[in-house]
């Protein structure tokens, strides 16, 4: 009796492990695998609507993806990763900043969690109405113009709006209000699992903040650190809702606002597959040279520690 | 053995709940069906009372629209002749950036398979973009659901022939009618030219050159001759040689399109306009109390439906009253201007594959045909409706315009109609049009060169018409 219970343990435990791995690959394979297979097979085809007459498919090679890259596909690439650097740059300066604030204990911080919370809002709102809300506030007329205006700072309403400057500047103070909060957390996270003697161990030698800054806390959460670095490139990749809500699915102005997804948006909007299944394509393959990137540094980064724990 | 029986009455519990669930959620639908269907049956109050709730499959109106211009017309002139057992939907889709046409474009392809109550059965359209559904089997020919020649014969001719496919089918029909005058400030007009009498003030915007001496006097006097980049847009667009496209689908710049541009570099640099953009806040603040614009150049729809709104003081959502007084209502004046245009105007399409012909037909009857009740929407409404018979006695009539201080600009409204020619348009206009304003703008900024924003237009355009060829 006994053995045979242990027997039949044996094999269902295995089974059980399969069976509730199949739910994830249905809808892995639904969702996301046979659209994306979809999505190169359709970037083959001359695939688009002319009013109410459908055009198309024909097959024809590889004339989509010529075409895209005669268009303007390396300026709005640019666009992109200006506006993405653009949101980022303060985004990890004051997320580093505000981690290490939070973490440190010598500084005895009241009401972090309440800190945490705050910072954590803006990622809360939707992005669509959080667009809008900018919008409404810099418009020519907007509130922020009349208040700049009453405090003597501007004599004539700043058209943030019709600015290159202003409306990418805008866009940038945008994705790094929606986003620091989230990295602040994820690189305290980062900090907090670091050994603890190691700042003691630090400071009992001697090292001044600054050093154990750049000594111990940047070499250690590295790994973490390049992870926030190229999810946040490959988000910001996709960038999309905030620049189309902000300039109203324009990329106004000069198409100097337009990323690679409201570029991809404009395609669908004449239903064009084709052109769009290629862009989707040349944006799939971007995106997976930066995943490899990450993998790589990271399982790259987890051998070398481990060879160091070894040497010592 | 004991956990597996527990587990397994765990999941089957789960399970339970599951179906369950799904069970409620499907009744709960049933009822609230069964709801509205009653519900639907008391409004038709006096319905014979055999009338089954199956019987009522199709007697579902779909209306497809871009703004609620039209529904409140439906609703003060229509809806109380809607025979009983009829509902009236309208699916409102706004038309910027070609959003409309695309929703409406789906619905049309879907229109077979769709069900009943589903089907598009009557959708508007514009001049920009009529010809694309004129010259498509999505449309019917209304004298198929019984519009007559007779019907239409006071009708203003290019209301007609625009409607019309290769073939001669009438496609579409229209109640209005948007011939366009310049609407100007008449407190400004006294202020700076000394008098607010429509005749005299013409003469100072009697043609282009004119318009500019005027401009700087404006500009002197600190106003602005119009609001923005975009203002003058239609008086050039509309008196083009040629359409947008030719026959072999290249993009043309007419040579009025290049006037424009130059018009408007002309005036910004000059400092005549306020910069604003068409149907912004800032643009529609131009023509309310505190405004600073002489004028607008405008159809009879946006002087009752756009202009008269925005000049209100308390504006109507918070209780105000479009009456003199009230803001700057009634300080407002009409004038031809410069030049004869037409801009806009809607045209009401019966939907191939509709069930509801008969009811289309009564409401195009009703609003595009029948004297009395367009006579009315004169009166009420302010509107240019498209019936020569009515607009002709209306403006020999006492009919005045509140809103324009009394004046009755009608015979004006009429001349232009006469004038207007509506052959040089294309399916694309509404794109070309939209995307051209657009680019250009970026030029008049200063942000890039003429040329720049050419190229950008034409990028842009390709995008949305991937068949238009560019040089």
């Amino acid at each position: 009796m006994a053995g045979k219970e242990k027997n039949k343990n044996k094999v269902s435990y295995a089974k059980w492990g399969y069976i509730f791995l199949v739910p994830f690959f249905v809808i892995y394979i639904i969702f996301s695998l046979i659209p994306l297979i979809s999505t190169f097979y359709n970037s083959l085809f001359e695939n688009y609507r002319s009013g109410l007459t459908q055009i198309g498919p024909t097959f024809v090679g590889l004339q989509n993806f010529v075409t895209i890259f005669q268009s303007d596909l390396p300026k709005y690439f640019g666009n992109t990763l200006i506006l993405w650097v653009l949101g980022f740059i303060p985004q990890i300066t004051i997320s580093l900043l505000l981690a290490i604030w939070f973490t440190d204990l010598k500084l005895r911080l009241k009401a972090t969690g309440f800190f945490k919370t705050v910072i954590y809002l803006p990622n809360v709102i939707m992005a669509a109405s959080f667009a809008m809300l900018f919008f409404a506030l810099f418009s020519d007329e907007g509130p922020i113009n009349d208040l700049l205006i009453s405090m003597g700072i501007l004599g004539v309403p700043f058209r943030f709006m019709s600015s290159v400057w202003g409306t990418r500047g805008l866009i940038g103070l945008m994705n790094f209000m929606m986003w620091f909060g989230n990295t602040t957390i994820m690189l305290m996270a980062a900090i907090m699992g670091v050994d603890k003697a190691l700042f003691e161990a630090a400071e009992i030698d001697g090292a001044k903040s600054f050093q154990i800054f750049t000594k111990i806390t940047i070499p250690t959460i590295k790994p973490i650190f390049i992870y926030v670095l190229i999810t946040s490139l490959v988000g910001g990749l996709q960038m999309f809702d905030v620049p189309q809500v902000l300039t109203n699915g324009k990329g106004t102005p000069d198409r100097t606002s337009t990323t690679l997804i409201m570029f991809l948006n404009n395609h669908l909007y004449s239903k064009n597959y084709g052109m769009a299944g290629a862009l989707s394509v040349i944006l799939f393959i971007v995106t997976g040279i930066l995943s490899l990137i990450v993998f790589s540094t990271l399982t790259g980064g987890f051998q070398h520690k481990k060879k160091a724990g070894e040497k010592k | 053995m004991r956990k597996r029986m527990f587990s397994l009455v765990l999941c089957a519990a789960m399970m339970a709940g599951m179906v369950t669930g799904c069970g409620s959620g499907a009744a709960t639908g049933t009822a609230g069906d069964a709801g509205a269907a009653e519900s639907t049956g008391a409004a038709a109050e006096g319905t014979a009372a055999t009338q089954a709730a199956g019987g009522d499959a199709g007697k579902v109106v779909n209306i497809y629209c871009w703004n609620d211009e039209f529904k409140a017309r439906y609703d003060d002139y229509y809806a109380s002749k809607l025979p009983d057992g009829y509902t009236v939907n309208f699916i409102t889709t706004p038309s910027e950036n070609n959003a409309y046409q695309n929703a409406l474009d789906e619905a049309l392809l879907n229109q077979e398979s769709a069900a009943a109550d589903d089907k598009v059965d009557m959708f508007l359209v514009e001049a920009d973009y009529i010809l694309k559904y004129v010259n498509s089997d999505a449309t019917m020919d209304i004298k198929e659901i019984g519009i007559t020649d007779d019907d239409m014969s006071k009708q203003y001719d290019y209301t007609k022939v625009i409607a019309q496919d290769t073939n001669g089918a009438q496609k579409g029909i229209s109640w209005q009618g948007c011939p366009g005058l310049y609407i100007y400030r008449r407190s400004v007009a006294k202020e700076v030219l000394g008098t607010d009498d429509p005749a005299k003030v013409q003469e100072y915007i009697k043609d282009w050159s004119a318009f500019d001496e005027t401009a700087a006097k404006m500009k002197d006097a600190g106003y602005f001759m119009v609001s923005g980049y975009d203002d003058t847009y239609r008086t050039f667009s509309n008196n083009v040689s040629a359409p947008w496209v030719d026959a072999d689908l290249n993009v043309v710049i007419d040579p009025k399109m290049e006037q424009w541009v130059e018009q408007t570099e002309d005036y910004t640099a000059k400092g005549y306009n306020e910069k604003t953009k068409l149907w912004a806040p800032e643009w529609a603040a131009g023509q309310g109390p505190t405004g600073k614009v002489f004028g607008y150049f405008m159809p009879a729809w946006g002087v009752d439906f756009v202009m008269a709104g925005n000049s209100l003081e308390k504006a109507e959502a918070d209780g105000g009253k479009q009456e003199v007084g009230n803001g700057c209502y009634g300080d407002w004046g009409a004038t031809t201007g410069p030049e004869s245009y037409n801009w806009g105007g809607t045209w009401i399409c019966a939907a191939s594959g509709t069930d509801n012909g008969e009811i289309v037909a009564d409401i195009m009857k009703t609003i595009c045909c029948d004297d009395e009740t367009m006579k009315k929407i004169v009166e009420e409404k302010n509107d240019f409706v498209n019936n020569k018979t009515v607009m002709e006695d209306m403006a020999k009539s006492d009919y005045s315009s509140a809103f324009l201080g009394g004046q009755n600009p009608l015979q004006m409204y009429c001349d232009a109609a006469a004038k207007i020619d509506m052959s040089k348009i294309s399916p694309y206009d509404q794109g070309l049009n939209e995307e051209f304003q657009n680019c250009m703008r970026d030029y008049f900024d200063g942000n890039v060169d003429y040329d720049t924003a050419l190229q950008n237009f034409y990028t842009v355009i390709k995008e949305k018409y991937p068949e238009l060829k560019t040089n």
